[in-house]
């Protein structure tokens, strides 16, 4: 028994396609979900919906403090999104920060204080009473911000070679030198901070550019706490890093063998893309934005602390990348999403303690913040293959 | 005779896209029904149905006279149906016995009854003709072991509808007899299967009905007698396949290309030499484990060797891939979902993936965007790569065969000398297929050289100039005559067991 069909019937209309009011208002908020501002609109809706409630979250003076904690997290974040893309993850930026900090103060400091550093392995040898190396010699923050990033670009070497050539696991690896670098930048103080700093250092982590002042016109003499901050060093330094950031990952054939290896190991192995090189370099970058972070921190804090990668720092920074939407799993990252998950992590964090909640508490929402941010990465990576099949 | 699944109007559609439009089909109980058709024709949208994955979009299914819509898989199952995939659903670190009983196992007070368990395992392991250990671990097995373990499953739960999907493109031949002697078991039993395959001839062998889909919708059915391969292909694709194999352009030239001496790699290669000169396609015969992937890898620099030498347009070949590739070699590995491609990155990425390089700028090596999107949509063009928005599209929502095609077009790109072409119509169907051929012609044609590395002797066969065989890591056999004598080969390849 045959029997043929005849073939190219004409289609019927699939039912679910007919446009409902309530199927658009799925489609508008998929294509919100989906998009790369989707934590920028996120970010502005928290901040519009607290603002009945918290009536100092709008004024200047605490905006110009909210951006001010974005920068240098934006600029570590940004290393950890390299990391990240490879799928990998570093845990040691952290503790890259603190030794940085410690390395470029004991350097550039300008004074010591016996008291305190006299128990310290670096005490006379590096540091003494007349502060670092570095003191007043010319250009001595520029050594002493390149003697840090260098220190830095080499952990990272060595972090990148472990992972690259030995094919260790990047998080077993970032874990030994987090221990390992964390403890090394406590030793060498003795767990104490270096004071004193030079101004021209302090000025990348607080100088300001502009400045706004809302006030009366005729007042003949503004007093300082009414000047708010508005560009300053640190916002040109992370913007800075950022633009770079961007156009390396997205538009060089560098971050295209980044995401080549994030994405497939092997086959972009086997299609020639140098993965060892690119493994290795995507660490150096991470440490070295760890160190520029550092910079940023300590010259704003005025103290190398060895402590400075201590703490939430990690959380903060992995938090911040994750929750702008860049994947734990590698090949799926933009800088702009970190740019936007710092600013809602900053964001959060300023609120939270505006409503003067402990410290414990805030961490426990942050906690929760990063967990719902987990969920919605798997609802957006859902929605996205079912967008196509 | 009554039909134990029955498909009534059935569409299921993807964004208003149907994968199977308005199917009306019957599987008679007890009957094997085979079902073909290009990839993407929708066999495996319907078979997701069948299973509970997905429900359909409009129209129902009967089971046995009675509406039937599972769920879910577990509803599915519950109800009879059993699916034997290409990708095993086995646990690789347990034990068959463990695998089989995974969902309940035979207890006693309350705890595990090993003895039971054992002694069942054995038992259902008989009836797919397995003599093995219970407790050997499943990942210790052959990938025709493994498939029979998932079969004796199916059988466990009294599965009364058997799905086969490309059941045998992991096994070796005797792995696939021995497949077919428990499906003959099966058929006697009086079980229905269904049997979907791309080889055809296996097809017209086992089933007792044909069904063929295209663009989703059954074009032609029947009784398996009234079909021969010549109108399997026609309905499948919806033409004459004049040849199942271009013609070749142009005859092989005399330089020789690439050249091979004492290839030696410990209990893998031993002593390979050979040679390809420009223009050639030279086959590489194999079964699986005979050498033949792994001397691609160890040519493409991936493996080390012990001994021998390599050289490439008079020059010696070192280093790794990368130095290999800029001496002019590519290779297409048998794995292109694992080794060939970037699954979820834009199909313009995969294709330019090799000379990404090339579009670097200044000295930082920024893209040039136009350069890069040019350059692809050629290639995407000139390869016939059935695909949309080439920038965003990624790469794993093609077919196979346009899949393969990426893979291909991303090392033509680079322009090389050698192409290694492990096993590329893999998975492929049969109109991707050919275009495949046309590809490995186009390379020739173009003065390159081409190892053809396959286990499906009539490719090779209808494709090449030359075709060398392999056993047990050593050249077995060189065949250069045309016809080619297709017991000589097989004896070559054969050549330990036979003897």
């Amino acid at each position: 028994m045959t029997e043929t069909r005849p073939a190219g019937a004409i289609p019927r209309p699939d039912p679910s396609a007919a446009a409902t009011g309530a199927s658009r208002l799925g489609r508008r908020a998929r294509s919100l979900l989906l998009s790369d501002y989707f934590v920028l609109w996120l970010s502005l809706a928290y901040f519009l919906a607290l603002l009945p409630f918290l009536p100092t979250l709008g004024t200047p003076a605490n905006l110009a403090n909210l951006l001010s904690n974005m920068w240098p997290l934006l600029v570590v974040a940004i290393g950890q999104t390299f990391v990240l893309t490879i799928a990998g993850i570093d845990l040691s930026q952290g503790s890259v920060a603190g030794l940085t900090s410690v390395v470029g103060a004991m350097l550039l400091a300008t004074a010591a204080p016996a008291q305190v550093l006299s128990n310290a392995p670096i005490w006379g040898v590096v540091l003494t009473e007349a502060g670092g190396p570095l003191a007043g010699v010319a250009w001595g923050t520029a050594l002493g911000v390149a003697a840090m990033v260098a220190l830095a670009a080499l952990i990272g070497l060595a972090n990148g070679a472990a992972v690259a050539v030995l094919r260790m696991p990047a998080f077993m690896v970032t874990l030994v030198t987090m221990i390992a670098v964390g403890a090394f930048a406590i030793w060498l103080t003795q767990s104490n901070n270096i004071r004193e700093l030079p101004e021209d250092f302090v000025a990348l982590g607080k100088g300001t550019l502009v400045s706004v002042y809302f006030g009366e016109r005729a007042e003949p003499q503004i007093p300082r706490r009414q000047l708010h901050d508005f560009v300053t060093w640190p916002m040109l330094i992370a913007l800075g890093v950022a633009v770079l950031a961007h156009v390396a990952l997205n538009r060089t054939v560098f971050g295209r063998w980044v995401f080549a290896v994030g994405v497939n190991r092997t086959a972009a192995e086997i299609s020639g893309v140098p993965v060892r090189r690119v493994i290795v370099a995507v660490f150096v970058i991470s440490a070295v934005c760890a160190a520029i972070g550092s910079v940023l921190y300590t010259a704003r804090l005025e103290t190398g602390r060895p402590t400075l990668g201590g703490g939430n720092f990690l959380l903060d920074v992995i938090g911040a990348t994750v929750i702008g939407g860049t994947s734990l799993f590698g090949g799926k990252a933009k800088i702009l999403w970190t740019f936007f998950g710092v600013l809602f992590f900053v964001l959060l964090s300023n609120t939270l303690n505006l409503m003067n909640l402990s410290a414990f508490h805030i961490d426990m929402v942050k906690g929760g913040v990063i967990l719902a941010a987990a969920l919605l990465d798997v609802a957006r990576t859902r929605m996205s293959r079912g967008a196509a099949p | 005779m009554t039909a134990l699944l029955a498909f009534e109007e059935l569409t299921k559609a993807w964004f208003g896209v149907p994968a199977v439009a308005d199917l009306t089909l019957a599987v008679p109980e007890g009957a094997t029904l085979g079902l073909i058709g290009e990839n993407g024709a929708g066999k495996s949208t319907l078979m997701n149905v069948v299973g509970g994955v997905t429900p359909p979009t409009s129209g129902r299914m009967l089971w046995r006279g009675a509406p039937y819509a599972p769920r879910s898989a577990a509803e599915a199952t519950a109800r009879g149906v059993a699916f034997i995939h290409q990708e095993l659903n086995l646990f690789a670190n347990l034990s068959i016995a463990e695998n089989l009983f995974v969902d309940g196992f035979p207890t006693r007070f309350g705890l595990i009854d090993r003895a039971a368990t054992a002694e069942r395992t054995r038992a259902m392991c008989a009836r797919v003709g397995l003599d093995l250990d219970p407790a050997t671990p499943v990942g210790e097995l052959s990938p025709g072991e493994r498939q029979l373990v998932e079969i004796a499953k199916a059988l466990h739960r009294e599965a009364d509808l058997i799905i086969f999907d490309e059941p045998t493109t992991s096994l070796t031949p005797r792995e696939t007899a021995r497949l077919f002697e428990v499906i003959a078991r099966l058929k006697a039993e009086g079980r229905t299967l269904i049997y979907i395959s791309h080889i055809l001839g296996d097809v017209a062998r086992l089933s007792d009905r044909i069904a063929v889909l295209r663009d989703g919708r059954l074009v032609d059915e029947g009784a398996a007698a009234a079909f021969d391969v010549g109108r399997m292909i026609r309905s499948m694709i919806g033409r004459d396949l004049a040849g199942m194999y271009p013609p070749r352009s142009r005859p092989p030239g005399e330089a020789v290309v690439f050249e091979a001496r004492g290839l030696d790699q410990p209990g893998v290669l031993a002593d390979v030499g050979f040679s390809i000169r420009a223009g050639e396609i030279l086959g590489l015969f194999g079964l699986m484990g005979s050498g033949r992937s792994e001397l691609a890898r160890a040519i493409f620099g991936l493996d080390p060797l012990a001994d021998g030498t390599m050289t490439l347009a008079g020059r010696p070949l070192a280093g790794g891939p990368g130095a290999r590739i800029a001496a002019g070699l590519a290779f297409v590995t048998e794995n292109r979902r694992e080794e060939g491609l970037l699954l979820e990155s834009p199909v313009a990425e995969n294709l330019s993936l090799v000379v990404a390089r090339g579009f670097g700028r200044g000295p930082f090596g920024v893209i040039d965007a136009e350069a890069h999107a040019v350059a692809t949509e050629r290639a995407k063009t000139e390869l016939g790569v059935r695909a949309g928005a080439i920038a965003v599209q990624p790469v794993k929502a093609l077919s196979g065969g346009n899949q393969q095609k990426v893979v291909i077009g991303k090392w033509l790109m680079r322009q090389p000398k050698l192409f290694l072409l492990d096993e590329p119509t893999r998975g492929v169907d049969v109109g991707a297929k050919f275009e495949i051929y046309a590809l490995a012609d186009r390379m020739a044609a173009a003065g390159d050289a081409v190892l053809f590395i396959s286990s499906e002797l009539e490719e090779l066969i209808g494709m090449c100039d030359r075709i060398l065989v392999m056993s047990r890591g050593e050249i077995a056999g060189e065949f250069a005559e045309s016809p080619f004598r297709r017991e000589a080969i097989l004896a070559a390849a054969f050549r330990e067991t036979v003897a």
